[in-house]
């Protein structure tokens, strides 16, 4: 039952309140961006303002100035603040469907590289790293293939480089795994131990997870193949902008790029700068535009 | 002035939404936002059903799309849907919130922060407690809200979580609802 209690300062009480909100909010993005050189000035507002206000609930803080000043002064309670703004929900084999056309729309060209260059982009605690690993395990690419798979926090890198995951999850893994066209068994890829499971390290070999910002750092690697699921969600017009074309210039010619199954170029400047390889599961294909 | 109107539903949603749609007019051009639990499946047929009944455009709401009028928005399932600053949409796929991705909290908690007073929240039958505490925030920015009558709800949980949180504006049977946003959306 909702009561009026506790998480009430939730939802600012008031649009008074709610306008001054705004403007401590843009002063705390650009102090914790002068201090840590972390730029949120362009993530979703909507986003910031609840995980904010969730923050400010949790350790009983009054206003976003309150939190600022903890935020400048105590780098621990940054570290803290950080985690909360990173995006984190995953699973392995998301949308099943997407696994499924990305095996046989893409994997078919992958087939004809020598090398194969990936970037996965936000992967957060790894969970859909692992599943790419393995479906071009099954594909018998993964030999010749080096994936860099990189996030914004570095706590989350740590699980992920890990591959240690709970086991209570994997039923629907497993479900997700066969609905993607898996060839085996999922369980064939992970010994499970008290409770939580191990990717086999087979699949790791050629991850290298680091530390990368999609908003401050630039191209670091030409890569065949761009994952980023569920990260321009985040992200408002102008810096959705600002990554595809740091994405644009990191692909290779003819170079996929996959996006979420509810994000899409249509609303960016790149929408003519890409073609759909299938619409639908938003996979893209870098158009080549001869110089 | 009226600007947009929140919806929120579950158990029961679809049949509560055909009828309360299927009775706005042609003239009725204020944007519609409606975040229906319907677990992880797809709403494609809904809305297509949807689009044929009724005056307006029925989709699913975008990231990053601008907010229309004469336009039916759904959050897509397994999303949460958000308003932003900027009369936009934003996606996210944060954790569930009452047990809930879409949760109608969110909607309606961003919906108020952006149209404030200019905002008709709704909040019709389900069986969860998901939108109440969303519906007092809209109620607080000085929005209006309408709850569907407990009683007469083809599933009561929902609107009886608001109506025990505090005071609706409005409450109503399912038939007078789309009267009273016409009578709310004419006013000015």
């Amino acid at each position: 039952m909702p009561s009026e209690t506790k998480n009430d300062r939730i939802f600012p009480v008031s649009p008074e309140k709610n306008d001054t909100q705004n403007i401590e909010l843009d002063l705390l993005l650009q102090a914790v961006f002068l201090k840590y050189g972390y730029d949120f000035r362009n993530y979703s507002k909507a986003h910031l303002k609840r995980r904010i206000n969730q923050r400010l609930n949790i350790s009983n803080l009054e206003t976003i100035s309150e939190l600022q000043n903890k935020i400048l002064w105590d780098k621990e309670f940054f570290r803290l603040f950080l985690k909360d703004l990173s995006i984190n929900v995953t699973e392995m084999f998301r949308d099943p469907d997407f696994y499924a056309a990305f095996r046989e729309k893409v994997v078919s060209v992958l087939k004809t590289y020598a090398h194969i260059k990936v970037w996965h982009a936000g992967c957060a605690t790894g969970e859909e790293v692992y599943s790419l690993a393995i479906i071009l395990k099954e594909e018998n690419l993964l030999a010749r293939t080096q994936i860099y798979a990189t996030d914004i926090n570095k706590s989350v890198l740590e699980t992920a480089k890990q591959g240690i995951y709970s086991k209570k999850e994997m039923e629907l893994y497993e479900r997700n795994y066969k609905e993607a066209g898996g060839k085996g068994e999922l369980s064939n890829y992970y010994t499970s131990k008290y409770g939580s499971v191990l990717f086999d390290k087979s699949l790791s070999k050629n991850i290298v997870f680091a530390d990368h910002n999609l908003v401050t750092d630039g191209v670091f690697a030409e890569v065949h193949l761009i994952f980023c699921r569920n990260v321009l969600i985040y992200f408002d017009k102008l810096l959705q902008n600002k990554v595809l074309g740091l994405f644009s210039d990191s692909l290779a010619k003819r170079g996929f790029l996959c996006l979420g199954t509810k994000e899409s170029l249509k609303f960016t400047d790149y929408e003519n700068k890409f073609q759909a390889v299938d619409k639908k599961m938003r996979i893209y294909k870098k158009l080549y535009i001869p110089k | 002035m009226i600007k947009a109107v929140a919806i929120g539903t579950s158990y029961g949603g679809m049949e509560a939404i055909r009828t309360l749609l299927s009775k706005l007019p042609d003239s009725f051009h204020l944007p519609v936002i409606i975040v229906l639990h319907i677990g992880n499946n797809n709403i494609t047929s809904f809305l297509t059903q949807l689009n044929k009944k009724t005056y307006f455009t029925v989709k699913e709401a975008e990231d990053k799309e601008t907010i229309r009028e004469k336009t039916v928005y759904f959050a897509p399932p397994n999303y949460h849907l958000q308003v932003e600053d900027d009369y936009s949409f934003s996606l996210s796929t944060d954790k569930k919130i009452n047990y809930s991705r879409p949760s109608i909290d969110v909607l309606f908690e961003t919906s108020a922060w952006t149209f404030k007073e200019r905002l008709v929240g709704i909040l019709l039958t389900g069986s969860n407690y998901d939108g109440a505490r969303g519906l007092l925030t809209i109620k607080k920015y000085g929005g209006k809200t309408i709850v569907e009558n407990p009683e007469t709800a083809f599933a009561q949980s929902m609107p009886s979580a608001a109506t025990e949180l505090f005071e609706p504006d409005y409450v109503l049977d399912l038939e007078n609802i789309a009267d009273k946003l016409l009578e709310l959306s004419n006013e000015s």
